[in-house]
């Protein structure tokens, strides 16, 4: 049997949960036993628009947080952002219907095994999976900041129970119609010196996981960032999410993004090159 | 249940238990759909696609979503014929799965240079040639557009591998005389013809507006291609009802396999439809079976090419 994947599995679920919560719509599946698998920084990928949609790809999500006794038992909670076509059919899915999904997909946050001073850093619904990353990390003793931007408040998302695993809060929006106005980059450099951050966890948009690396580079900090690419599959057999990624020789690959990601070390992806092509042969 | 039908095929002188392949390009080496369902349990894996050196392929984007179907940009993204026979064949072989081999060169030496270093690999059922992938730097590239570079890239192979394993020369629905191409490679040796490649198409992007995809333009596949599938199918088996035909392009269901199979196919790959479905191999093969014996057919061979049966010759 093949290692890649090897939990995955794809299975038909009902849909047991569906509201709004600011510009998202907070979905949550009864998934069962699978919710045993899924580590935080996996995705999920679903099938859109019915059985005779003519969109004939999955669309992938971050799964937020899996919960294994929920009432209805096993449940994985989705934040989707309804922008595209695909993305706003799952949004308009009513409590109980059924859809078909492949997970969990792709790889992990790393958990430390000792209690470190993690950084967790979210951009717009990137923040989805940072909230159960922070559960687990809180129950390995480990202390939970938190940096949550976006370009408006209604984009910032950050429940209350979510807010119950972490340290401390900031918030900041480009407008500043909340938290304070500009960055999660703004002043990264001094919250970590003053918090002594070990790790910074991070998810959002391209732009933002490759300011992160830049900034932390000339530091101590290890920086693990969940990558978005826009993929067919999600299970590594299209070759479309591809990203540089540089090798121990120095040498670089252009890797899956589904299955060497999400969550890669930011310090390994070659920022400049996304969107490029490698000039010496790998 | 199950139903009395004898699924199995040939592509020259090999032989399938079943007629459903992975289509090159969209299974990588198998490892990845491996968790999905046993790779022995279809026809063969044909493999992504090799060139003689590792290669990175296209920029990204390298896709766009479009009604029933997608355009890719990978450009021929691959470990290397070495690694690619170092590793992945023998690992499909542990699978016993039957392994169908794609080599893509940019010039007709380097078809002879991979056949070469297949000649010695045993196990592997066959090769496919691909002379038609639209992800090359230069449309001149494409050799499967002309018909003198067609006929002398599997000349060069048949000469190098010998007489041994089958060739698949997998052509382009992207030519004016497809019938002609056919012909011109299986008069260089070719035992059996792959149809169709992807088709060559463009998106553009209205927020940039400038073409979407890295590499500018894109093969189109997808339910949407399947009815020039069928075309395709259809016109080379009229012309050639001699000659295996591995058909592709948009098969998603045991109906969508069927209507090949009846247009000519011997084999069908399925290729975009695993992105979508994991397991879209199984349940088509498991959907064939049933239409099949649902129209009284005992064996699939004595499908193939059966809307063609009451045309004069």
């Amino acid at each position: 049997m093949s290692t890649i994947n090897r939990h995955a599995v794809q299975q038909q679920v009902v849909i047991v949960g569906n509201k709004r919560v600011g510009a998202y719509h907070q979905i949550l599946l009864n998934v069962g036993d699978l919710v045993k698998f899924c580590k935080p920084g996996n995705f999920v990928a679903i099938a859109v628009g019915g059985d005779s949609s003519r969109m004939i790809l999955r669309r992938a999500f971050a799964i937020s947080r899996v919960s294994e006794n929920s009432q209805y038992g096993g449940t994985m909670e989705l934040i989707v952002a309804p922008h595209g076509s695909g993305s706003k059919w799952l949004c308009s899915q009513v409590e109980g219907t059924e859809i078909d999904i492949v997970a969990p997909l792709g790889t992990a946050f790393g958990i430390p095994t000792e209690p470190i001073n993690a950084l967790l850093i979210g951009g717009g619904y990137g923040s989805a999976p940072l909230f159960g990353l922070a559960d687990v990390l809180k129950s390995r003793g480990c202390k939970v900041d938190m940096l949550l931007g976006a370009s408006v408040g209604s984009k910032i998302y950050a429940p209350m129970e979510g807010k119950r695993s972490v340290n401390s809060l900031r918030i900041y929006t480009e407008d500043g119609s909340m938290g304070e106005t500009g960055r999660v980059t703004e002043s990264l450099l001094d919250i970590i010196s003053q918090r002594a951050i070990d790790v910074i966890y991070s998810c959002g948009p391209m732009a933002m996981l490759s300011a992160i690396t830049s900034l932390v580079a000339e530091t101590d900090v290890i920086h693990q960032c969940a990558v978005e690419e826009s993929m067919a599959c999600g299970i590594g057999i299209c070759m479309t999410c591809v990203l540089p990624v540089k090798n121990a020789d120095g040498s670089t690959s252009m890797l899956r993004s589904c299955i060497d990601g999400p969550v890669m070390d930011g310090s390994d992806v070659r920022w400049d090159l996304v969107g490029k092509v490698p000039e010496v042969a790998p | 249940m199950s139903i009395p039908v004898d699924l199995s095929t040939t592509l020259g002188n090999a032989w399938f238990p079943s007629p459903i392949f992975t289509a090159s390009g969209c299974a990588s080496s198998g490892k990845e759909l491996a968790q999905f369902f046993p790779l022995k349990d279809i026809g063969a894996v044909v493999t992504k696609s090799v060139m003689s050196k590792p290669r990175h392929g296209r920029p990204t984007p390298r896709m766009a979503e479009t009604p029933s179907g997608m355009l890719n940009s990978i450009g021929l993204q691959g470990p290397g014929i070495d690694a690619f026979l170092a590793n992945d064949v023998p690992w499909l072989l542990e699978q016993k799965a039957r392994v169908i081999v794609s080599i893509a060169g940019e010039t007709i030496e380097e078809y002879s240079t991979l056949a070469r270093k297949l000649r010695s690999v045993s196990g592997i059922s066959a090769v496919e040639v691909n002379i038609s992938c639209p992800n090359v730097e230069n449309r001149g590239l494409v050799f499967a557009c002309d018909p003198d570079a067609s006929r002398r890239v599997i000349d060069g192979v048949r000469k190098t591998i010998g007489g041994e394993l089958p060739i698949i020369a997998k052509l382009s629905p992207d030519v004016t005389d497809l019938p002609a191409i056919a012909r011109g490679v299986v008069d260089a040796g070719a035992d059996a013809l792959a149809l169709i490649n992807t088709v060559l198409g463009m998106v553009i992007n209205l927020d940039t507006m400038k073409p979407h995809l890295g590499g500018k333009t894109g093969g189109l596949s997808g339910p949407a291609i399947r009815p020039v599938a069928v075309r395709a199918i259809y016109q080379v088996h009229a012309a050639l009802p001699q000659i295996p035909i591995l058909g592709m392009g948009g098969v998603s269901s045991g109906r969508d396999a069927l209507e090949l199979i009846l247009a000519g196919a011997s084999g069908i790959s399925v290729g975009t439809a695993s992105f979508g479905n994991p397991s879209a191999l199984i349940t088509i093969q498991n959907e064939l079976r049933e239409l099949l014996a649902a129209r009284g057919f005992a064996t699939m061979q004595q499908a193939v090419g059966y809307a063609h049966r009451d045309e004069s010759p």
